[in-house]
């Protein structure tokens, strides 16, 4: 099998496990804190049962808290289930705003565990490319994946989105020690080559602006 | 008789904040930290009985955490809290100087017992 396949495939498969054990360490979050704040609830009809008065304000707020979560909780698996969905086609017409906005909220928790705060610069107006929808997923994540790790002590990555002459440009940017020696032969790699590859898409360096500028076409071969 | 003291480290704020005070009704003294770095900090100007620890944290996992906080504080017992404790967890964070492991959500009540086990001290029940 085309040794490109191979590499894209397994990556595939490594990216939709990663996704997904974020995902559900999340949702294991969630559940904790509902938990406790249930849990709480239950201590204090423990104690009124003994005497001790209940204050409604306090009970208003647990509620407030486990309502958040639950909410919380619908939003991370929404997401799910958009991520889930990407697969369904292999050329699709998407919103490159949305995707990258739906890629940051994906990569939030990652991020939030490297110490790393992403921002979203979403285009003036919406910008429509047929793609890939799943590859380019997966190129986006490595791309904020690499990005994430030469941030600097900065800690932000800024994601933005905008209009091209051949389709539009993706610029992870705030890329401090992208100039580094070390730093600069990481990417892009095997992987990243094929995926740009398979979406007609441009990898740039530029390493003096600490950004890495993603160029994609309006319309995948 | 004095209150056991306990830390207890996790990044998400509403949890730690109902979880320490459940464990306060149930008579510990509870002391909390939203991340790695301020449970060091906290541990080496306090004495601890036990340190409860989430796994997984930003900058600094729970693994690592330990390690640094069992260099100042030899006498304290440490209980993990993970999402999912698989065996493997369970092998590491012993090596690391757990004395316990809980997934989360965990029963409080099974916390406490597991508290009190390590200080030998009976705590309030509700």
């Amino acid at each position: 099998m085309n040794r490109k396949w191979d590499v894209i495939g397994s990556e595939g498969f490594k990216f939709m496990g990663k996704m997904n054990a974020s995902i559900s360490h999340e949702i294991k979050n969630v559940l904790a804190i509902i938990n406790e704040n249930a849990g709480l609830l239950e201590d204090f009809t423990l104690m009124a049962g003994k005497g001790q008065g209940l204050d409604p304000e306090r009970l208003k707020s647990l509620a407030g808290k486990i309502q958040h979560q639950v909410q919380r909780a619908d939003r991370i698996i929404r997401n799910m289930n958009t991520f889930a969905h990407s697969v369904d086609e292999t050329r699709k017409k998407v919103d490159l705003g949305e995707v990258v906005a739906f890629m940051a909220a994906l990569s939030e928790r990652p991020a939030s565990m490297k110490g790393v705060a992403l921002e979203v610069t979403p285009p003036l107006r919406p910008i429509s490319i047929t793609t890939n929808p799943f590859l380019l997923e997966i190129l986006i994540w490595r791309c904020l994946d690499f990005a994430m790790a030469v941030c600097g002590t900065g800690k932000t990555v800024v994601l933005k989105t905008e209009r091209n002459d051949q389709g539009a440009n993706i610029t992870f940017s705030q890329l401090k020690r992208l100039s580094d020696a070390s730093s600069r032969t990481w990417f892009p790699q095997d992987l990243e080559n094929a995926l740009a590859d398979s979406l007609g898409a441009e990898i740039v360096v530029n390493e003096s602006v600490g950004e890495i500028v993603l160029g994609l076409p309006e319309n995948i071969e | 008789m004095s209150e056991s003291k306990v830390l207890l480290v996790d990044d998400e704020r509403d949890f730690v904040e109902a979880l320490s005070e459940r464990m306060s009704h149930r008579g510990l003294d509870v002391v909390t930290a939203v991340s790695a770095k301020d449970a060091i900090q906290m541990a080496q100007g306090e004495t601890f009985d036990v340190i409860v620890l989430d796994l997984k944290m930003p900058e600094i996992d729970g693994l690592e955490t330990l390690k640094i906080l069992k260099q100042t504080n030899a006498n304290t017992h440490f209980i993990l809290l993970t999402g999912y404790a698989t065996a493997e967890k369970g092998i590491r964070a012993m090596l690391s100087g757990a004395e316990e492991v809980l997934e989360k959500p965990s029963n409080v009540d099974i916390l406490i017992k597991k508290i009190e086990k390590l200080v030998s001290k009976k705590m309030i029940e509700l």
